[in-house]
């Protein structure tokens, strides 16, 4: 493989690269190189820097300073146009599809060779069946985009960039919609891109798909280049430390739960949804202080509604949700009647639940909490506490900027996890209920919210957390119930619990001692 | 045979009264396909029936006052885009405030050099109107009702405009599904971001098309001052750019059924005008403010009935800007 790579003339370079968006320095002198026939691997946490520099490569963005070479040529790169011309393609995160086109008509898309389609159409067709031959890259041509699963989607947005006879393609987060077969299936057509000699950029904040796919990889941080390794000779340990500047607990550190009284206990619930169908069928558990339990399943079998239901948004059909000896059902004790009881909720949607977009931090960490005293008075709100207050929780919490005024969507997912959680731990709820804990939270925040949670765990609270990351789940539960159409299908003692055990009851098999 | 002739007649009225909607139908085609919400139907079909009254007023020329027309439309289109495109503004308010604009505009200006009370001069020199072009043996045909009629009638007779908004539904259906503009234009519209990704410019053709918007509407408002009356008078696109906008809804931004959309509509409004003052069996004469009404009451419930199907375009109303 080593003869392939000419790492005289690299296929991309960059040089110095220099972009600010106001005050902040988004791209930092950057300095890269990509040799041909390679995957090359761009990883960094959520805001460091990496869609910024992808997208002044790609003309989207005008650099303040710094240089483009392609295959060892200077390229003036002002507008997608440009990219396209000097030979690089790029698959966005968000797909760049006209969804009610076809196939065919999305490759052909601003390539249309000529003002009247038929020519163009038929010329494409014939190159488009070269290239799914070449590549292994077959897509319906005639099929409305709309229709496809996102896999194909994800070809057909490849294909365009085969079509328009990229020779350096940059795939921003490509995984992040797919299955993990079909994430294989991308690895194995990515690799036989580059043993035709093609260059491929995978931006990432993954590090399995680093260590899986690249040759080398390139570490960004704040805006920076803060490394550059033969992916062979490094580690996941060492990229992560780079990443996010200091080293960190890749596995949470705890020890052994110590259970006491229950706190909250779910007695045979059932929810439907507004179509009478039954979400959640005949759920029982408790929850004891001093405990994480974790909800374990496949997105969509039940463990939003039983959230929602948990936390007072939804109503249950049956059964009861017993809290200090009161049932919650019964009494039809709402949201707020529910947070003044002790329990707490971070949902699992945080931009369309958990926060007001248009809202700034400050207002956002008063939400729900607003008719506090300390937060009032009079009649009139009281400004300056407010900020106060959010100051503080945001000192706690380590939530950067800490700019109480900005706007919450201002911030990076990871501070505004760590926002909502402080907003919802501020008055020393008993029970936690966590949907999500760590969605959209880069590396460094989720060591943090982790590790905030297992010390709620210690100082006695009970925690319910609901996740979709098996691995999260695996990290912090000392407890795992497993759910499938809607039922608790097993219960797994942490020590006991495997990625295998738990997936068997995720796909439907009962576990033993439930159900 | 009086009912046939009647019908006939309807149906002739019918083609005359759709004309101006169809244009203006097509006019918002382009520009909602782009991505663009055209409220500006309205006010740039008035610019420019003024502006064509006014020159061909002036100079005795319809064609000169049909250029006119049509450079005040497409003058009034810069303008939405300008705001809209350039500027990101609101589409909604930026149309309606154009259209607002010249419904006072227009009797003022014309009050301003006619002096006639807001109106512009009848245009009754020769050459100042597009009138009916009558074709080869049209009136010995009138002599044999079955064919020969509707020839007279449906085929031959109307202006110029009439026969060139016809020809505009397959041109448009052509341009839209055909060419290489017609497939930008319609990813523009459903997604700018891919566009921009695709290398194209999205804001060109954003303009572009609001450029052929205020062509046809200014077609549209020539005809209406120069051919289907003789001169300006205040107010007279009498909403005709918006039931345009529905006609385009109802037909589902597609040529062809927009072209049905507009002939029914403008059928109900020929039935209006022949309903007035005849009595209906069982209901005897219906009060003429019911039958006026008749051409809305048919839009609300058709609209009502069927709209919920039409998809628009995707990205419409939103103002392009790249991402951050």
């Amino acid at each position: 493989m080593a003869d392939r790579i000419d790492p005289a003339v690299p296929a991309l370079e960059l040089r110095g690269i220099e972009k600010r968006f106001d005050a902040v320095r988004a791209n930092k002198a950057i300095a890269l190189r990509v040799a041909r026939g390679s995957v090359h691997g761009l990883i960094g946490e959520n805001g460091a820097g990496k869609s910024t520099l992808m997208n002044i490569v790609y003309g989207f963005h005008r650099p303040d300073a710094g240089e483009i070479h392609v295959q060892g040529r200077r390229a003036e790169i002002h507008a997608p146009h440009d990219a396209i011309a000097a030979g690089i393609g790029m698959v966005h995160q968000h797909f760049m599809l006209v969804e009610n086109f076809t196939v065919l008509e999305n490759v052909v898309l601003g390539v249309e060779s000529g003002a009247l389609l038929a020519g163009g159409f038929a010329h494409a067709r014939g190159e488009l069946e070269k290239l799914a031959r070449d590549y292994a890259l077959e897509v319906p041509l005639d099929a409305v985009v709309s229709e496809l699963p996102v896999g194909l989607q994800q070809r057909v947005e490849i294909l365009k960039a085969l079509y328009r006879r990229a020779e350096i393609l940059i795939l921003d987060e490509p995984t992040a919609v797919l299955t993990p077969q079909e994430a294989d299936a991308l690895f194995a057509m990515l690799r036989r891109l580059r043993d035709e000699g093609k260059s491929v950029i995978l931006v990432t904040h993954k590090l399995r798909e680093i260590m899986a796919i690249t040759d080398r990889v390139t570490v960004m941080r704040q805006g920076a280049v803060v490394g550059e390794f033969e992916t062979a000779r490094t580690s996941p340990r060492e990229l992560a430390e780079k990443m996010v500047g200091r080293a960190v607990l890749l596995r949470v550190e705890k020890a052994p739960a110590r259970p006491t009284e229950t706190l909250l206990a779910v007695r045979d619930l059932e929810v439907r949804d507004r179509l009478g169908v039954a979400r959640v069928k005949g759920v029982s558990f408790e929850l004891r202080a001093g405990e994480i339990v974790g909800i374990a399943g496949v997105s969509g079998n039940g463990q939003s509604e039983l959230l929602e239901t948990l936390a007072g948004i939804r109503a249950p059909t049956r059964g009861a949700i017993t809290m200090g000896g009161r049932d919650l059902v019964a009494e039809r004790l709402g949201p707020r009647a529910r947070r003044t009881l002790g329990l707490a909720h971070v949902p699992e949607d945080r931009l369309r639940m958990g926060v007001v977009a248009s809202f700034s931090a400050e207002d956002n960490a008063i939400l729900g909490y607003h008719d506090r005293p300390i937060y009032n008075r009079g009649v009139l709100s009281n400004g300056a506490s407010i900020r106060a207050e959010c100051e503080k929780k945001m000192a706690e919490h380590d939530v950067r900027p800490p700019l109480p005024a900005l706007r919450i969507t201002a911030f990076s997912g990871g501070n505004q996890q760590k926002l909502v959680l402080a907003r919802e731990i501020d008055c020393d709820p008993r029970v936690l209920l966590i949907g999500q804990p760590t969605r959209g939270v880069d590396i460094g925040a989720i060591e943090f919210i982790h590790k905030r949670l297992v010390a709620l765990r210690d100082a006695g609270k009970a925690l319910l957390i609901v996740s979709v990351e098996l691995e999260e789940i695996l990290g912090l539960a000392d407890r795992i119930l497993v759910m499938n159409g809607g039922e608790i299908v097993g219960e797994v003692s942490a020590n006991e619990a495997t990625e295998e055990k738990i997936g068997l009851m995720m796909a439907g098999v009962k576990g033993e001692g439930r159900a | 045979m009086e009912t046939y002739t009647l019908i006939v007649l309807l149906l002739a009225a019918t083609i005359r009264v759709a004309t101006p909607l169809l244009l203006a139908a097509l006019a918002g085609m382009f520009s909602e396909r782009s991505g663009v919400i055209d409220l500006g139907l309205e006010g740039k079909m008035l610019g420019a029936a003024f502006a064509s009254a006014a020159v061909s007023a002036i100079s005795g020329s319809a064609w000169l006052g049909l250029g006119a027309g049509i450079a005040t439309a497409v003058l009034l289109a810069l303008v939405i885009g300008f705001a809209c495109i350039t500027h990101r503004g609101n589409q909604v308010v930026a149309g309606t405030a154009v259209t607002i604009m010249v419904v006072g505009l227009g009797p003022t200006l014309a009050l301003a050099w006619f002096n006639l009370g807001g109106h512009t001069p009848q245009l009754d020199g020769p050459g100042q109107r597009f009138v009916g072009l009558v074709w080869p043996w049209a009136q010995p045909a009138r002599e044999h009702p079955l064919p020969g009629l509707l020839y007279a009638e449906l085929l031959s007779g109307h202006n110029l405009i009439v026969y060139l908004a016809a020809a505009l539904v397959p041109l448009s259906a052509w341009v839209l599904y055909r060419t290489r503009f017609g497939l930008r234009l319609r990813a523009v519209g459903e997604n700018p971001h891919a566009v921009e990704t695709a290398g194209i410019s999205v804001n060109a053709l954003r303009y572009r098309a609001l450029i052929i918007s205020g062509v046809l509407c200014g077609i549209a408002g020539t005809y209406l001052s120069t051919a289907a009356s003789s001169g300006f008078v205040r107010d007279m696109t009498a909403g005709k750019g918006y039931l345009a906008l529905a006609a385009l809804i109802f037909g589902k931004w597609r040529p062809w059924p927009t072209l049905g959309a507009c002939l029914l509509f403008a059928f109900t409004d020929a039935l209006a005008v022949r309903l007035q003052g005849v009595a209906l069996p069982v209901v005897g004469v219906i009060p003429v403010q019911f039958i006026l009404a008749l051409p809305y009451v048919l839009t609300v419930l058709l609209l009502a009935g069927f709209v919920g199907r039409a998809v628009a375009p995707h990205a419409i109303g939103v103002p392009y800007a790249k991402e951050k």
